[in-house]
């Protein structure tokens, strides 16, 4: 079990990594951390000619915040340090939970947030909450740079809207409105460090008891992160009692769209999403109050 | 296919070596320095026997080119006792503690329970499972594990967290 031979390349600058892109065509891979790369690659699933590591280009690991901009998440940067990030943890708590969840602590000490949307697996932990939150997602080429929102980026499994010479640069989270909560829910068979079954991340604005925008995608239950639109119109306009949230968790499974396979059946799935969408919202809805009181 | 020549400082020793860009930090280790104590199980990142740490963070060496670690500073767990007479204070806590059945688990265990005290030197049982969670065991039942990193954590703590000789005076 040892790996395809390749060849491997280690670019300074950014441009220099997207001229070898362009030139050296498909058979070249972009390497983060590896964690998803080297195990497919291992798996005999992919045998790139080329393997383009990303770690030293200069600053793309900076993790950056203020409330104009909003939270930048740089390419190489570890999901262990922005899990554990001052400003992550205070200003988007659900972001910083997802990539505390994701893996194990090794797998977090080398994988980036990046790597795990540019992967593209539907149970992806990091996408949920950031396409909730209405990020996006910065991507370079050879004809320049374009900001993409997170809700168009996603194909299919494994599938992205990135053009094969392109790499993603950036995650852009915009700065939560006055009154937002967020959370994420996830559930997976080995405790919580195993890929997730099923996933859920919520982002709800209220004033007062009455929610003013919505946001729910639902992971591991569809072919990409799926945005729970009817569900999402069910909240807006209406007062969060217990007994919506009841009904969004229904909804939500009812939109869903499960497949069996190993690590769980459809109909599990399917009931699973109904009850962490619930558990989603009341959390978020429990800090969205708290932050409208706060600032 | 080239092969690139690279810098590796493991325990403090200084290396420089060409290798081949699919070879795994596993393997140079073991296969080219002979440092046998950092195990391989599944190669893809799930038991975590393989763990060393790079520049003090804890990583799967079987995911890890040695290509991209040139320049970087590698502890394994034979770094642990550099003398190899004296234990460090996780060591001795693993045998006392009977953490240690068929041993291959261990090292990978070690340098996960090392950077759970680096960054947390008096984890509660919660904090050293989720430190340990990277890490497969088929013997212990985990239970003598989690004694022993406690155990360690008492020993360190008596000791100024310094590696090494944690022997009681
Ligand atoms: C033991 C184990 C447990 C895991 N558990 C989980 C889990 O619980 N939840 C979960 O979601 N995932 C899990 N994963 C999957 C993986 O660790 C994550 O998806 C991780 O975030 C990937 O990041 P990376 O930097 O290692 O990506 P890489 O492997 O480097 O890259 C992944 C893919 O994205 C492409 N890519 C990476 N960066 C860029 C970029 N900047 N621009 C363009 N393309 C890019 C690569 O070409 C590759 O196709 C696990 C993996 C392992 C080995
Ligand atoms: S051998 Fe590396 S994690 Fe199993
Ligand atoms: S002691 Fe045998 S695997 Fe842990």
């Amino acid at each position: 079990m040892t790996f395809p031979k390749f060849e491997y390349l280690a670019p300074q600058t950014l441009d220099e990594a997207i001229s070898i892109l362009e030139e050296k065509g498909p058979e070249v891979r972009v390497m983060a951390g590896g964690t998803d790369l080297l195990v497919k690659m291992r798996q005999g699933l992919l045998k790139p000619r080329t393997v383009v590591s990303l770690k030293r280009i200069q600053g793309l690991d900076k993790i950056s915040f203020d409330r104009k901009d909003g939270l930048r998440i740089g390419a190489t940067a570890l999901l262990a340090d922005v899990a554990s990030h001052p400003s992550v943890r205070s200003h988007y708590p659900a972001v910083a939970y997802a990539a505390s969840e994701t893996a194990n602590v090794q797998i977090r000490n080398m994988g980036t947030v990046a790597g795990n949307l540019c992967n593209a697996a539907p149970s992806a932990d990091n996408a949920p909450v950031l396409t909730a939150m209405g990020a996006c997602v910065v991507l370079a080429g050879p004809r320049g740079e374009r900001c993409l929102p997170l809700d168009a980026f996603f194909l299919g499994p494994g599938l992205t809207a990135m053009e094969p010479s392109e790499i993603l640069t950036e995650i852009r989270v915009p700065f939560p409105r006055r009154g937002t909560g967020t959370s994420y829910q996830h559930l997976s068979a080995r405790g919580k460090v195993d890929i997730s079954a099923v996933g859920v991340g919520v982002m709800l604005r209220v004033e007062g008891k009455t929610c003013r925008e919505a946001g729910i995608i639902l992971g591991a239950v569809a072919p990409t992160p799926l945005r729970a639109r009817r569900t999402e119109k069910l909240l807006v306009g209406k007062s969060l009692t217990a007994d919506l949230l009841e009904r969004a968790g229904r909804s939500a499974a009812a939109e869903s769209a499960p497949i069996s396979d190993v690590r769980a059946t459809a109909s599990y799935r399917r009931k699973m999403v109904a009850v962490l969408t619930r558990r989603a919202l009341s959390e978020a809805y429990e800090r969205a109050r708290r932050n409208a009181k706060k600032r | 296919m080239m092969k690139h020549s690279i810098t590796l400082t493991v325990n403090g020793d200084r290396y420089t070596l060409a290798v081949f860009p699919w070879r795994t930090l596993n393997e140079v280790l073991r296969e080219d320095l002979n440092l046998t104590g950092t195990k391989r199980g599944c190669g893809t990142g799930d038991c975590g026997a393989c763990t060393v740490m790079v520049d003090g963070r804890t990583v799967s060496s079987c995911l890890t080119l040695a290509v991209d670690v040139d320049g970087k500073e590698i502890l394994t767990v034979e770094g642990l006792a550099p003398d190899g007479e004296r234990l460090h204070p996780i060591q001795e806590a693993f045998i006392e503690k009977g953490a240690i059945q068929c041993g291959f688990c261990t090292p990978g265990m070690e340098m996960s329970a090392l950077y759970l005290l680096s960054n947390h030197p008096r984890p509660g049982e919660r904090e050293i499972r989720h430190g340990l969670s990277g890490n497969l065991c088929r013997c212990t039942g985990y239970n003598k594990i989690v004694e022993a990193v406690a155990e360690a954590s008492r020993r360190m703590e008596k000791n100024n967290g310094a590696p090494g000789g944690g022997r009681k005076p």
